[in-house]
């Protein structure tokens, strides 16, 4: 994972949760784009974009290993209408993560913070083992700072010796103890890569919560 | 021209790339997407519909639908996320097969789905063998997470154009933006031109 700041001049704005494309260019004219959610909040003078390097990707082992302080990126957006949190949707507000399915939920949770919002927010993020946790810190501190916030992390794989959250794949009594209850009516935002989207959404909705609040992004394998 | 990455070479597709639409790369996988979750009607509550501007609305069960001929065609779709997949496989029964000796004024349409998913296209581009409802992929039925068990399928369109739970077509007068047109996607959606975004 690298996290890449960026200066865009003339960068429009954009919403909590929305992503950019972008495009490289070969020296011969050919062209790879692809998308990355923007992992800072609006408002910010530069953007980060938090790319995860898959390893048969394309354009993921470039922004991570090649680019260099000064290298300059074509982007497009901000991308993106519906998977956006802004404070007129309300909540109370409930984040799920896989893996580098955290950035766009992280930028909602830098919006609210930003925004002095007091919808309430727990977020519950999942990755195999502690290297894969991204924004671990600063997630830890939004739980134990924010009276708003709540954070649980669940490590499948691979937990430390020390580890007091929790250590097994997202299942009903896992979302039973971590998530609002269906009648809270919470806003979902569910985002990670397809499997662990589609059984946690498919969880959410046979435990009672409104599909038409789970909002999805899923991150295909795209590299 | 594009400014030139510094640095970076990328990968030539294997493919003919005359087959690969622009800003699109191959891929192996068949990704899904969605913007909520998979949702699980049971056959026995299933239906699919033609209604609006038409001279008389349609209605088939799954029983009734299941009957109908269908066609095994191969084609290549384009995700607007980037990702094309080639010679996929699908078996499914014709627009033209349902649209048959139907008197409509309509010039577009809406398709819409379980979960209230809705795209939007010109009743055209539904005709002359260029869409299906989809039952089948791989040799296999379709599964829920790709759209099972019926999706629209229309191949010369990005994908998002392929309603996923199709329940039904709405003809209509006028082009009205379904949902992700309406979160900014294009109204028509070519491969070809690139028309991903609102104004392209």
């Amino acid at each position: 994972m690298r996290s890449i700041v960026l200066s865009a001049p003339g960068w429009p704005g954009h919403r909590a949760g929305q992503h950019v494309d972008v495009r490289l260019t070969a020296e011969d004219g050919y062209q790879a784009q692809r998308s990355y959610s923007v992992a800072s909040p609006p408002g910010e003078p530069m953007l980060t974009l938090t790319v995860e390097r898959l390893d048969d990707g394309e354009v993921s082992p470039y922004l991570v290993d090649e680019l260099r302080v000064g290298d300059e990126l074509e982007l497009r957006g901000p991308i993106g209408g519906y998977f956006v949190w802004e404070a007129e949707l309300g909540g109370p507000l409930m984040l799920i993560a896989g893996g580098s399915g955290v950035v766009p939920l992280r930028a909602i949770l830098r919006h609210r913070a930003q925004i002095g919002s007091a919808v309430p927010a727990r977020l519950l993020y999942s990755a195999r083992s502690p290297a894969e946790l991204i924004y671990r810190e600063e997630l830890e501190r939004d739980g134990a700072l924010d009276a708003g916030v709540a954070v649980w992390f669940t490590l499948t794989r691979e937990q430390p010796a020390d580890w007091s959250g929790y250590g097994r794949r997202v299942d009903d009594e896992l979302l039973r103890e971590v998530a609002w209850p269906a009648d809270a009516r919470p806003l979902v935002y569910l985002c990670g890569p397809n499997g662990f989207v589609e059984a946690v959404a498919d969880r959410l909705v046979r435990l009672g919560h409104d599909a038409a609040r789970i909002r999805i992004e899923r991150f295909g394998a795209s590299g | 021209m594009a400014p030139i990455t510094r640095g970076f070479r990328g990968r030539r597709p294997e493919a003919d790339a005359a087959r690969v639409p622009p800003g699109q790369y191959v891929t192996h996988d068949f990704p899904v997407l969605a913007a909520g979750p998979t949702p699980h009607t049971p056959l026995a509550d299933w239906s699919f519909e033609l209604r609006g501007e038409l001279d008389a609305p349609r209605s088939w069960s799954w029983q009734e639908f299941a009957a109908l001929p269908t066609e095994t065609i191969t084609v290549d779709i384009h995700c607007v996320t980037k990702w094309s997949k080639l010679d996929t496989v699908w078996e499914g029964v014709s627009l033209d097969v349902l649209l048959e000796g139907v008197g409509t004024p309509a010039r577009y349409v809406t398709a819409f789905s379980d979960g209230g998913y809705t795209t939007n296209l010109p009743l055209a581009d539904l005709r002359g063998g260029r869409a299906w409802i989809a039952l089948r992929y791989g040799g296999e039925p379709l599964e829920p997470e790709h759209g099972g068990p019926a999706r629209l399928l229309v191949p010369h369109l990005y994908f998002w154009k392929s309603a996923k739970w199709v329940r039904g077509i709405e003809l209509a007068l006028e082009d009205r933006p379904g949902f992700w047109e309406r979160y900014g996607y294009h109204d028509y959606g070519d491969p070809w031109r690139e028309q991903r975004y609102q104004g392209d």
